[in-house]
């Protein structure tokens, strides 16, 4: 056997010698030597005179390009005006930028008029904008105006489609020729054309519609928004379905479809086209022939056999298990299987020739989909095998971070169209594509607070920054004793003592006018006072005097130590994006209530961090003050309770990480004997000792904070309200602590950095 | 049909069959004679005559006098209009482009004619010195293929570069007999100075049908947004004069204005500023003085004082590009190029590359009627956030700006995305300086996910021949209740691992994985076998950790998924004495790495330490049988910029007692080889990737004064 094979392997060799020695030459008259490569490769020549060449232009036309019989800039812009209207809307042509100069960016809705009939979708919109911070009741404040006719259905055919709209915006006084408004639409046209017909004069304002097409977009004007069920949620919204992160992706299908397929008419090229690049193992493309009442007569050989194929499927569960998703034209552009495939991390590959993507002026598509040519179809299941996996995992985790960030509610979509034009009125203070496409997204990053990502705290590895090295302490005064009560003396003096304390601010809200400044304690770090409004929701004010990434806010009667602080803080520079602090407090779902329950008792989790002893970044307090609605903080202003669990909620609902607890020696408050409070008490905090945990030697059922007392209700009230108003429950709960490397160990005191948190 | 990505090694290095020596001696050398064979007759297929053919792979040498001369016969046709509602799904023949491993377009270029009228007269200049600069870098570039047949893109050699130096309706006609025109489809034409008096349209003028047009100089109007390409506005300047980069910081003006024949209404706009705010704003104008011979381009006025141009951009901080007849300007890229933060005012007009640059991050764009607001909106902007303009700004120049070629390559490149979107460059990659780019991490694992509890984590156990301290650890870690599946990685090649019988019976599934080798990566590597997310690493000797120890562990790591959560912690510290790095194993406040004889970590990081680890990292550690632990601490911290978590007060994993054994020397050679490898795998990296902290991970209750029963974790082990 072993010779045998000896043998044939010789002889092969040696013809193989012979093949060379003799046949080379001839060989290389082959075809398959020849052909392309002897031939030369013609490249574009070298000219021997090409220094002699002229540029493309003079240096005088380069530089002096003025024409004196030209229009004037003025007079150019007033002939734009004239020109460039309807079809060829720009924002300097059509907007009036005026409107919005005094006031800001406001927005007006129409007010509903009787036996006017508003789908759910419509009204959902409507109710999304007057959540805005930016709704006013004003007309003459405002803005933008968006209509209270109901123009998402304007399919003629359907039973939504309002009649006469033309006629009753002319009525409007404020319509004026539709110049700053803002029309919302869902569907346009009908069978068979289904054009972008709209069936009235919209005349100059924009349009926020799905199933945009790339030549009827006026670009940067128009928004195309995306197609979203009237199921879809108004605030809040489902997650996303990406669990896990693998790689490769651990998916039974690599690509799947399961859709109707359109016999005739518009569509009907891609969908009838789907169904050849099944194959039954991980490619999954199912079409059905069912729709519309007369299908049978257009039917054709593959109907039978498809329709029965397409039963075995379910189309949820093939979302869920598949890596890459089609996501074709319909008879419109869009589809609800675009969020669909959003929702469920499915990378859509879409196959929609000449969509305008929704958000497409902000979002980068091009990391979350696979944007193909209908034209190309049977390129997809090879182009997407060819994904390197690394890349796949990228999609999918950008697929949920859009998802989460601007379509997962109504609230969302509606919020990124006005902030999409809001960033259209001063191009400088607007958000550059990066902030759009990383987390946690536009919608959380006000471009008024900063436009230098350094600034937030959200990019500090991407960009390769790091947190200020230094932080100013905010100290909320509340008690009303003539001088200053010793817990304060003592606190500045710890806090001063930290060599990373830039300033301390005294934010003092108290009736009484704040001691002079001889009284105050002499620290090594200058000391600010501000005079506060006697409300819980100023303590989260950006106060101009916070020029550090960090603030540690404090309450009067919080007692830390410097090393505390020290400690805290270098914990702090790691993740500055989060809540650091001391005392914690934990939230639960309540299932016998069917409410959350809120409790301070020592817990195994932690998801509130109080912000009597806690470090964030400044920008939270922006975000609390510009970005939540009045309506929030009035509502802590009013319960008098917990401006420290909504500050808690918004870092959560923004990060959607937990918050940080670190060591604190036993007790963090001075004693029980309470400062006299300032004022009537109603602006005033909860006592401290209600909202700490009980000192260590009181069993935990003794805690203070027990049902029943007025602030823990009042707190759970609000925590279940917060809730509610975010449309989900943003808290995460933690399990750990961070201590110092050698906390407790047995090792000599000497060698540790933080003894002191040790001590009893 | 082959992909360029990554294959798999679906199966792991457990599979890997051995011959038997005997048939492997055979095969080697049969298989070495065929290579030598093979070696041989390429040799002599090709060597003669590769010095044959180099003459016809060298490029033409000819003189541009002797370009062919065709005539255009008066009533040959003429193209269309540029049509403005062509898009890539419209006007483009995308099945000429075809799919193809690379994802790479294939680009022709026309050969150069002469084109003349009927009556002899040129039709334009043949070529100007740019447009040879461009067609010669795509000839140079990967794009381009001298075989008509196969291109996707056709680039003709007709220059139009410059609106004004060319006939409208003869150009048209060239262009329509070009061989492959086809009403101008796939045809891709560059342009930098369109429109001419009276209107002077935003858009060449020149009949070109379905053409793509690279402008410079497009408006909101003529842009075929994804269509059209616009490009700058090449100055010669650029390749004329060398500014070298200056550093970020305040510079002597705030606002400076540079250019010449500006309109009236402008410059009257402009010096009301200047009025308003002082000496911090400079508007400068030609000068009307120059003795002969200086060249007018290169010098600028205000009032007596004469600057240098474009060296005195360099001066400001704010370089104001105001349109002028055209939207696109040419003082712009003068402007990149010297660092100084361009605003532009010109409205509806469309930024060079657009497509995928972001231009928020280098320059203010500000509306023509705010133009009198200009200086208060400058002056908004944070210091720090002007620095990084100027960076980008002149980032901008260097690669997309600078040369014909960068334009002519940006423009190929864009183009080449649109037709292959899923390989296309990422907006980091067009946008990120290179500064950016060296001291950012994207972290693979970016989405804050806390993954569910329920997944458990999968221990892999690495093993050699210790069959009895292995039977212990797997005991032991199948107490904690989210293991959810123990892989055995034996190691051993010499020895079988003991029969399913003798294995302990545990109530999680265990697997044993058989290598080829026994190396130390196969730790680390991400077998199929490991389902969950999280992989706990430990040796065959750890035995001391607590149930409660391990399972806090695996609960610290779901909220942290993308880092190294362990229990010993050690330190890198730099030695002054010894200018390198040394490695730490004292116990410190600190710590920057994690033993991985017990830790958990996402799988994804088996895959990067696999196939990702740079240089030659991974075949250091399996050679040196050392260090992978640093390695794989090094790899984490450096693609997440993250620092690893230590957990609970353990320290070591031997028991203190058993450190007296330990010979003393043995310990100092132990140390002087964990130095030598962080100093090893820093010069790799080309970076201390590894971040210090001060902090551990605790349960919450720890060693608080509450009564353990209540504890989740009552059980955490010592030292």
């Amino acid at each position: 056997m072993q010779t045998r094979k000896k043998y044939i392997f010789l002889t092969f060799l040696a013809s193989w010698l012979l093949l060379f020695f003799f046949g080379g030459d001839q060989l290389r008259r082959f075809a398959f030597f020849s052909g392309r490569k002897v031939e030369a490769r013609r490249s574009w020549p070298r000219w021997t005179d090409r220094t002699l060449l002229r540029s493309f232009a003079d240096p005088e036309e380069l530089q002096r390009d003025g024409d004196p019989a030209l229009l004037s800039p003025r007079e150019r812009r007033a002939a734009w005006l004239s020109v460039y209207k309807t079809s060829r809307c720009r924002m300097e042509t059509c907007f009036d930028f005026s409107r919005c100069e005094r006031h800001g960016f406001k927005v007006f809705t129409y007010p509903q008029e009787r036996g006017q009939p508003v789908s759910e979708t419509y009204s959902k919109i409507l109710s999304s904008i007057e959540r805005s911070r930016y709704h006013t009741p004003n007309p003459e404040e405002a803005c933008l105006f968006i209509l209270s006719i109901d123009t998402l259905d304007r399919d003629h055919l359907s039973a939504q489609y309002v009649r006469n709209v033309d006629e009753k915006i002319r009525g409007f006084p404020l319509w004026n020729g539709g110049r700053n408004h803002l029309i919302f639409n869902l569907y346009s046209g009908t069978w068979p054309g289904y054009t972008g017909e709209l069936g009235f004069d919209i005349g100059q304002a924009i349009l926020a519609k799905a199933s945009f097409d790339t030549q009827s977009f006026r670009p940067g004007f128009d928004i195309s928004i995306p197609l979203f069920s009237k199921d879809h949620p108004q605030r809040g919204g489902d997650r996303g379905w990406l669990y896990q992160d693998s790689v490769p992706p651990k998916k039974k299908y690599l690509l799947v479809f399961k859709g109707k397929r359109y016999l005739t008419g518009i569509g009907s090229g891609t969908r009838n086209a789907l169904h050849h690049i099944h194959n039954g193992k991980d490619i999954i493309s199912l079409t059905t022939c069912k729709h519309g009442k007369d299908w049978e007569k257009h039917k054709d050989t593959r109907c039978d056999k498809d329709n029965v194929d397409y039963e075995r499927f379910d189309y949820q569960e093939l979302l869920h298990n598949s890596t890459f998703c089609i996501v074709p034209r319909g008879r419109r552009l869009g589809s609800f299987r675009f969020l669909e495939a959003l929702q469920a991390a499915c990378i859509p590959v879409l196959l929609s020739d000449g969509w305008e993507l929704p958000f497409s002026e902000a979002i980068d598509w091009g990391k979350a989909a696979v944007v193909g040519s209908e034209r190309l179809l049977l390129q997809i299941p090879s182009a997407v095998r060819c994904i390197h996996p690394e890349r796949v995992l990228a999609f999918q985790q950008q697929t949920q971070f859009l998802w989460d960030a601007y379509f997962s509610s109504v609230d969302k979509i509606v919020h990124t169209t006005l902030e999409i034009i809001k960033d259209r009125l001063s191009p400088p203070r607007s958000r550059s594509r990066l902030l759009w496409n990383a987390l946690p997204g536009g919608l959380l990053v006000l471009p008024d607070f900063s436009t230098h990502l350094g600034d937030f705290p959200f990019y500090y590895l991407q960009h390769g920054y790091s947190p200020s090295k230094k932080f100013t302490a905010l100290i909320r005064v509340v008690s009303q004793a003539g001088s200053l009560s010793q817990p304060i003396l003592r606190l500045i003096q710890a806090v001063s003592g930290s060599q990373y304390c830039a300033q301390i601010v005294v934010l003092w809200s108290c009736e009484k006018p704040p001691p002079p400044s001889g009284k105050w304690p002499q620290s090594a770090v200058p000391l600010t006072i501000i005079q506060g409004r006697r409300k819980l929701s100023d303590r989260f004010f950006p106060f101009e005097a916070i020029q550090t990434d960090a603030v540690l806010s404090l309450d009067e009667d919080t007692s830390l130590s410097t090393s505390e602080v020290d400690f805290a803080f270098s914990v702090w520079r790691s993740f500055p994006e989060r809540i650091v602090g001391f005392p914690t407090q934990s939230h639960f779902w309540d299932p016998e209530q069917g409410r959350w329950g809120y409790t301070s008792k020592w817990t195994n989790e932690l998801s509130i961090v109080l912000t009597a002893a806690a470090f964030y970044h400044r920008y939270y307090h922006s975000l609390f003050t510009e970005y939540l609605p009045a309506g929030l903080r009035e509502l802590v202003d009013g319960l008098a309770a917990c401006e420290d669990i909504l500050m808690n909620v918004l870092v959560a609902a923004v990060t959607k990480l937990p918050p940080i607890k670190v060591t604190q020696r036993k007790q963090h408050k001075e004693g029980v004997a309470q400062p006299a409070e300032c004022g009537d008490g109603a602006a005033g905090t909860p006592r401290p000792g209600q909202r700490s945990p009980p000192a260590p030697h009181s069993a935990p059922a003794k805690a203070k904070g027990t049902a029943g007392s007025r602030p823990f209700s009042r707190r759970q009230d609000c925590l279940n309200q917060l809730a509610d108003w975010f449309g989900y429950m943003p808290l995460l709960s933690s399990q750990l602590r961070l201590d110092p490397v050698l906390y407790k160990d047995q090792v000599s005191v000497l060698r540790k950095k933080y003894p002191s948190l040790e001590k009893p | 049909i082959m992909c360029a990505s990554a294959k798999y090694n679906a199966r792991g290095p457990a599979l890997i069959p051995r011959m038997k020596t005997k048939h492997r001696i055979y095969y080697i050398t049969l298989f070495s004679i065929v290579l030598l064979g093979l070696i041989a007759t390429g040799m002599f297929q090709f060597w003669p005559h590769s010095i044959e053919s180099s003459n016809d792979w060298t490029v033409e040498k000819r003189s541009i006098h002797d370009v062919p001369v065709v005539k255009l016969p008066a009533d040959s046709p003429i193209p269309e209009r540029g049509d403005l509602s062509c898009r890539m799904h419209t006007c483009f023949d995308v099945y000429r482009c075809g799919f193809n491993p690379k994802n790479k377009i294939k680009v022709y270029i026309y050969s150069l004619k002469k084109f003349v009228d009927e009556y002899g007269t040129l039709v334009s200049n043949t070529i100007s010195r740019e447009y040879n600069e461009l067609l010669t870098a795509i000839s140079d570039s990967e794009f381009y293929t001298d075989d008509v047949s196969r291109a996707c893109l056709f680039v003709p050699s007709i220059d139009v570069l410059n609106q004004n130096t060319l006939r409208i309706k003869e150009t048209a006609q060239a262009l329509a007999q070009l061989s492959r025109w086809d009403r101008g489809t796939n045809h891709l034409l560059f342009n930098m100075l369109p429109g001419g008096p009276p209107d002077y349209n935003t858009a060449l003028d020149v009949p070109r049908d379905r053409a793509l047009l690279a402008g410079g100089g497009f408006s909101t109007w003529t842009y075929r947004q994804g269509y059209d390409v616009s490009i700058p506005v090449y100055s010669p300047l650029s390749g004329e004069v060398d500014l070298p980069e200056r550093g970020p910081g305040p510079r002597r003006y705030f606002i400076l204005s540079s250019q010449m024949a500006l309109h009236p209404e402008y410059r009257l706009e402009l010096e009301a500023l200047q009025a308003e705010n002082g000496e911090s704003v400079l508007i400068l104008d030609k000068c009307t003085n120059l003795s002969d011979g200086v060249p007018a381009d290169r010098k600028r006025c205000y009032k007596n004082q004469v600057f240098d141009y474009p060296q005195v951009l360099q001066e400001s901080t704010f370089c104001v590009v105001l349109r002028g007849a055209r939207l696109g300007q040419a003082v712009l890229s003068d402007v990149l190029q010297a660092g100084c933060v361009p605003v532009i005012i010109a409205d509806s007009y469309i930024l060079p590359f657009s497509e995928v640059l972001d231009w928020k991050r280098a320059s203010v764009v500000i509306p023509e009627e705010k133009m009198p607001e200009m200086y208060s909106i400058l002056q908004s902007i944070p210091q720090r956030q002007i620095e990084e303009m100027q960076r980008q700004a002149r980032w901008f120049w260097e690669a997309y700006f600078r040369s014909m070629k960068a334009i002519a390559l940006a423009t190929l490149q864009i183009i080449n995305d649109r037709i292959y979107p899923y390989a296309a460059i990422s907006y980091e990659e067009w946008n990120d300086p290179p500064a950016v780019k060296w001291s950012s991490v994207s972290n693979p694992l970016f989405l804050p996910l806390i993954p569910p509890q329920s997944q458990g984590f999968t221990a892999v156990v690495l093993t050699y021949d210790r069959v009895e301290s292995l039977f212990r650890v797997i005991t032991e870690v199948s107490k904690v209740p989210s293991l959810s599946k123990l892989l055995v990685v034996w190691n051993n090649q010499n020895k079988n691992p003991p029969e399913d019988s003798l294995w302990p019976k545990i109530r999680v599934p265990l697997k044993v994985v058989r290598t080829a080798e026994n190396k130390l990566s196969n730790r680390f590597f991400p077998y199929d076998e490991i389902e969950t997310e999280a992989v706990l690493a430990i040796d065959d000797d750890i035995i001391m950790l607590t149930s409660d120890e391990l399972q806090f562990g695996y609960e610290v790591w779901r909220e942290f998924p993308d880092r190294l959560v362990g229990y010993p912690g050690r330190l890198h510290l730099w030695d002054h004495e010894m200018n390198k790095w040394k490695y730490e194993s004292e116990w410190t406040n600190e710590v920057s790495m994690v033993l991985t004889g017990a830790a958990f970590y996402h799988k994804y990081f088996n895959y990067l330490y696999t196939y990702k680890m740079p240089g030659d990292i991974k075949n250091w550690v399996d050679a040196h049988m050392n260090c992978e632990d640093i390695a794989m601490n090094f790899l984490v911290a450096n693609v997440t910029g993250k620092s690893v978590i230590k957990v609970t007060p353990r320290k070591k994993f031997k028991c203190p007692e058993c450190t007296a054994i330990d010979g003393l020397s043995l310990d100092q050679t132990h140390m002087v080889e964990r130095s030598e490898c962080i100093n090893k795998f820093a010069s790799v990296f080309g970076t201390m990737p590894l971040k210090v902290v001060e902090h551990r991970a605790d349960p919450v209750l720890y060693k608080d004064d509450f009564p353990e029963k209540l504890k989740s974790f009552p059980n955490i082990g010592s030292l």
